[in-house]
């Protein structure tokens, strides 16, 4: 059989440090950037309306921009959409979804209107809109971080409850570390919130603690099999034992994304990104963050009694 | 090797299940064609589109209060639901959706429309409710031979429509109709080939009700469409189309009903409407009027007593009961039988027009059938392409084992499919996302047994015992990261909206069938593979 990284010995928890990259390139700006700039939002959370047009040749954006401007519909942003004959135009200040609320007159279609008088009648193709009230953005926003908290806290209770609480900081800092390098991710590229960008979040988060559970599992294992071995090897041995599965894992994964990346067209493309980034980064802290930390924390919060080292909470309590 | 027959069984059944989730049904549905509104049978894979893959538009409606404040929120909704539901038709699409979304808002998805304009003026339109007499001097009949006649001369009855399979199929039909089995309340149908509104239009169970085949109401309603024949109409009365089909004998129909022109009372005069349950009367609906409407709807059913008076909303009949005395304030309609569901109907409908709810659009979205057939291409490109990445990895990289993985994974889409048909879920763009993401989730689950086979092997065991072992080792591990991201997918479900729940639902899905791909079925091919050996094995391809 041919296998790769098989009976690999390394001392990944002594490299505890490389961790301190991730946490300085990703972690610290999204704590210090995120609350200062905030993000691009996508009008589902705004409110606002957005129209993809196609042209049939490429037009000037300067001049659509000027076309509706003139029209006095203010600040619309405009941009071209995969190819260039393809533009996206929003318009998502105050002003204009107030607008959009009071539901007189739709944006959408006095945009529509001003570059028909433009382009001319046949001058271009709606390809799609989108109208949203300002209060449905709010209750998206608001319906978000609940979620990705909520989700924060079932995990922690079935990890606590599958493993112990040590295992479960570990795994939801771990987690909260991609939560947050990804969080940077979609800013250092600028990439728009929606909601399928949320639901990449989400899925980063799944697949980060995903990736975390088997490592311990075989910490938790080797635990039962080997109570005088000092927690440190066991940790190391366990992700030196599982590290074919996370490599192949994470490299199949990462393919089917590319295909998305490359094939997937305009709207998953982003998904696609910040999940290839995700497992990029949930791989690393698997190993790097999630299983050093379980050491540090028992060096804090050592157990009590050495007899039993492995089983769940209530037991070693008891 | 009982249990290995156990396991094939389990397998076989989930199978013809999966194939029985799977086999295309016939579904009913209702859709405008040429202009008109037709129910049509046809047979496909219930598996269905959204929007997003499709093209078309969605809207979400919610209770305005910023008039005036509406007192029961949840009967509003209820009200707006009936009276969308019943406008929808217009629109002419085949599976529109209008459903409740939480407390206060409704949403409203129409595939293949993109015109936004005249679908918001549609659905927030008020309801208008009226009550009518139906006509019962045969007026229709007396008619008919002119109204025949006129169609005759203007060529409408032979230059119908663009196919004429379709009026072959209508002729039988309405000849099947003329035997005269049924109440007749005219002898229209006597001379069957003398013209269209004989020949296509048949009385139906009440006076000046008539039933047209559901294949002949494109005919009938460009008849009725033309200026010479509308005039020709007799006068003082209007014809107006039923609300839903009716069912007789395999066949649907749509009732037609004349009408005297005169409202006897309007929506406006109607306060409001209840259901109610009598032991002695079964279902009914009882309703009240407010002073005004109490003393002309005395005169006018007093005049009545006898006839049927059609209830209209918006222009379509939705039932026309029978007047039983001189009503004033209060009436009651009754139903009979102990299904109380059409009084609740019912009365809705009159609540409905007798209480328009102020309705703001707060989200519309459309989506072109171009973008739609885009996003389908890109989808399966990129599925494909996945799949064969993970099948190249999988092979290249266990071989033998790794093959059966891969018939494994056939499996898994198959489950993954049937469950998704099973809930009538839609298939998204998020949720081709989605199932690419769950075949990575699968895929996971056999490096996890596989891994552990080698380590298992590694330690000198059989290989019958490592493939054991295996599986049970990796247990624990598979079924924590399966549970932790169907926690995750969940809470996607819960609090997500449209594309995101598409998502959450393939995702679900996919680790429901990765479970029972990876970890039963792999499993079983390994014991049929060693059942097919002689003596046990010594090496094992993986």
């Amino acid at each position: 059989m041919f296998r790769i990284l098989h009976n690999t010995s390394f001392d990944f928890v002594r490299q505890w440090r490389l961790a301190l990259i991730t946490v300085v390139v990703f972690v610290v700006p999204a704590i210090v950037l995120i609350p200062i700039s905030g993000f691009n939002y996508s009008i589902e959370f705004t409110g606002g309306t957005e129209l993809r047009l196609l042209f049939p040749q490429a037009p000037d954006v300067a001049d659509v921009r000027a076309s509706i401007a003139d029209a006095g519909l203010g600040e619309a942003e405009i941009t071209t959409f995969g190819s260039p004959n393809e533009i996206r135009i929003r318009a998502q200040d105050k002003a204009q979804v107030e607008q959009q609320a009071s539901g007189a007159t739709n944006v959408a279609d006095q945009i529509e209107t001003a570059l028909r008088a433009r382009y001319g009648a046949e001058g271009f193709t709606r390809l799609g809109s989108e109208a949203i009230g300002p209060r449905v953005g709010e209750e998206l926003r608001r319906n978000a971080i609940i979620a990705t908290l909520i989700a924060f806290g079932l995990t922690l209770i079935y990890i606590s409850w599958r493993f112990e609480w040590r295992f479960a900081v570990a795994a939801i800092l771990g987690t909260l570390h991609d939560t947050l390098a990804t969080m940077v991710f979609i800013k250092y590229l600028n990439i728009e919130i929606s909601l399928f960008v949320v639901g990449g979040i989400l899925t980063v988060i799944g697949y980060s603690m995903n990736d975390t559970v088997v490592v311990f599992d075989r910490i938790r294992e080797n635990l039962r099999l080997n109570r005088k071995k000092p927690l440190r090897d066991t940790i190391n041995a366990s992700v030196n034992e599982t590290l074919p599965r996370t490599i192949m894992t994470g490299t199949t994964t990462l393919g089917a994304l590319i295909a998305m990346i490359f094939l997937g067209g305009e709207v998953i493309r982003p998904f696609a990104l910040i999940l290839t980034f995700g497992i990029v980064v949930g791989t690393f802290s698997s190993i790097w963050v999630a299983a050093p930390l379980v050491l540090w924390i028992e060096r804090k919060y050592p157990r009590e009694t050495d007899a039993t080292p492995h089983s769940r909470v209530p037991a070693t309590r008891a | 090797m009982n249990s290995l027959k156990a396991r094939l069984l389990v397998i076989a059944a989930m199978v013809i299940a999966s194939a029985w989730a799977l086999f295309p049904r016939t579904v009913e549905d209702r859709f405008q064609r040429d202009g008109v509104m037709v129910d049509t049978t046809y047979t496909r894979i219930p598996l269905k589109y959204g929007l997003d893959l499709r093209g078309g538009m969605h809207l979400a409606l919610e209770i305005d209060e910023s008039q005036q404040q509406v007192a029961d929120v949840n009967d509003a909704l209820e009200r707006a639901l009936r009276v969308i539901r019943s406008r929808i038709d217009e629109f002419g699409v085949a599976e529109p959706i209008v459903q409740r979304v939480g407390d206060r808002r409704i949403e409203v998805e129409l595939p293949g429309i993109d015109d936004r304009e005249r679908a918001i003026a549609v659905v927030q339109r008020s309801a208008y409710l009226r009550f009518q007499i139906t006509d019962r001097t045969q007026a229709l009949e007396r008619v008919a031979p002119r109204l025949d006649q006129i169609a005759k001369a203007r060529g409408l009855d032979v230059a119908t429509g663009t196919s004429t399979g379709d009026s072959a199929q209508s002729s039988t039909l309405g000849g099947i109709f003329q035997t005269p089995t049924d109440s007749a309340a005219g002898d229209s149908a006597t001379a069957p080939s003398d013209g269209p509104f004989r020949r296509y239009i048949a009385p139906g169970s009440l006076p000046g009700q008539y039933y047209v085949a559901q294949a002949d109401v494109r005919r009938i309603e460009r008849l009725l469409a033309d200026s010479a024949i509308r005039n020709a109409l007799p006068p003082g009365k209007v014809v107006r189309w039923g609300a839903d089909s009716v069912s007789i004998s395999t066949q649907w129909y749509r009732p037609l009903y004349v009408l005297d022109n005169r409202d006897i009372i309007t929506g406006e005069y109607l306060v409001d409407a209840k259901p109610e349950q009598d032991p002695m009367e079964g279902a009914k609906v009882t309703f009240q009027l407010n002073n005004e409407g109490g003393r002309r709807f005395r005169n006018e059913t007093g005049r009545n007593i006898g006839n049927n008076m059609a209830i209209v909303l918006d222009d379509k009949v939705m039932s026309a009961p029978v007047i039983q005395g001189a009503i004033g304030t209060r009436g009651q309609i009754t139903m009979g039988g102990r299904d109380i569901q059409p009084a609740q109907d019912l009365a809705l409908v009159l609540r409905a027009g007798a209480l328009p709810v102020p309705l703001t659009v707060v989200e519309t979205r459309t989506i072109g059938a171009s973008l739609g057939a885009d996003a389908i291409q890109a989808g399966i490109y990129s599925g494909i392409a996945a799949v064969l990445i993970v099948i190249v990895i999988m092979v290249g990289y266990y071989r033998f084992s790794g093959f059966l993985a891969v018939v494994g994974l056939f499996f898994y889409t198959m489950i993954t499919l049937a469950i998704l048909a099973t809930f009538d879920a839609t298939l998204t763009l998020p949720g081709i996302a989605g199932f690419v993401l769950s075949i990575g989730m699968a895929v996971d689950a056999n490096f996890l047994v596989f891994e552990r086979i080698r380590e298992e092997l590694d330690g000198g065991k059989s290989i019958r015992m490592a493939i054991d072992e295996g599986f049970d080792h990796a247990w624990s591990a598979i079924v924590d990261t399966h549970v932790t991201t169907a926690l995750t997918a969940a809470i996607l479900y819960q609090f997500g909206d449209g594309p995101v729940r598409g998502f959450a639902v393939t995702l679900l899905a996919g680790i429901i069938a990765s479970l029972a791909s990876a970890i039963f079925f792999v499993r079983t091919l390994y014991y049929v593979w060693l059942s097919q050996k002689k003596q046990a094995p010594t090496t094992l391809s993986i």
